[in-house]
């Protein structure tokens, strides 16, 4: 049992970046984590026999997050996100619909998901991102919740959605392009 | 009938979250195969939802 406590509790930093990605605020992620620890301490047995404890623990954390996200969507009452409007000023592309900076190809990427140094330039671009686009994109990507729910959640319409989804994924393409592949 | 880059990025995107309609699916497919640079954002789109999938179970294999 001391010796369970004491991995589950160097699991603690970890857990703590991986629900700072999608809980912005500090006290919330805390939170989350420390439920997470106190329901892996109380449920060890659910643990036994499974090999690897970190994944085990996320994904106690990501039931934790989920229930947070709820939570803090109720209490927000829905302050409109400025970034978050549907106006079309998009510098990615020139008046004609071609692209400004055409995407070059990314030679080997999946090479880099071996790679400690890209995960962390990955969680750098990830901390970039507007508040509610990066949660809209971890709620779909992080959490795998299905469009309808997290429009549900975030009190989004579907156009609203799309456009979130979709700023995610071209800032966090533009930001490794710039950060990783365009360096390598 | 012809999409610009602009509107096949969108098309990606969405297709990532639902199905898309026939109609979109064949005007994506059509710019896909004589556009290097939205093939480049489509690869790359497939790309980041499996690091991300990896950044959430660090112990899953590519």
């Amino acid at each position: 049992m001391a010796e369970f406590r004491t991995r589950v509790e160097g699991e603690r930093a970890y857990l703590l970046r991986y629900a700072s990605l999608q809980l912005r605020d500090r006290a919330s992620a805390e939170d989350a984590v420390q439920e997470t620890l106190v329901a892996a301490l109380a449920g060890e047995k659910g643990f036994a026999g499974r090999s690897n404890l970190r994944t085990w623990l996320t994904g106690i954390l990501k039931h934790k997050i989920v229930d947070a996200i709820r939570r803090n969507s109720r209490e927000a009452a829905f302050a409109r996100d400025p970034a978050a409007d549907l106006d079309d000023l998009d510098p990615l592309f020139a008046a004609d619909g071609h692209w400004a900076e055409p995407p070059s190809a990314w030679s080997n990427p999946d090479a880099s998901l071996e790679q400690k140094q890209f995960f962390a330039a990955l969680e750098r671009c990830l901390a970039g991102l507007p508040a509610k686009t990066a949660q809209a994109f971890m709620m779909r990507e992080h959490l795998g919740l299905d469009a309808s729910e997290i429009c549900k959640e975030l009190g989004l319409t579907s156009t609203h959605y799309w456009v979130l989804l979709y700023r995610a994924r071209v800032a966090l393409r533009e930001c490794l392009q710039a950060n990783w592949f365009g360096k390598q | 009938m012809r999409l610009t880059c602009k509107e096949a990025s969108r098309l990606v995107s969405q297709g990532l979250d639902r199905q898309l309609g026939w109609w979109d699916r064949l005007r994506l497919h059509l710019h896909l195969a004589i556009c290097d640079a939205c093939a480049n954002f489509r690869d790359q789109m497939a790309f980041l939802r499996k690091a991300i999938a990896r950044l959430a179970d660090p112990s899953s294999k590519p």
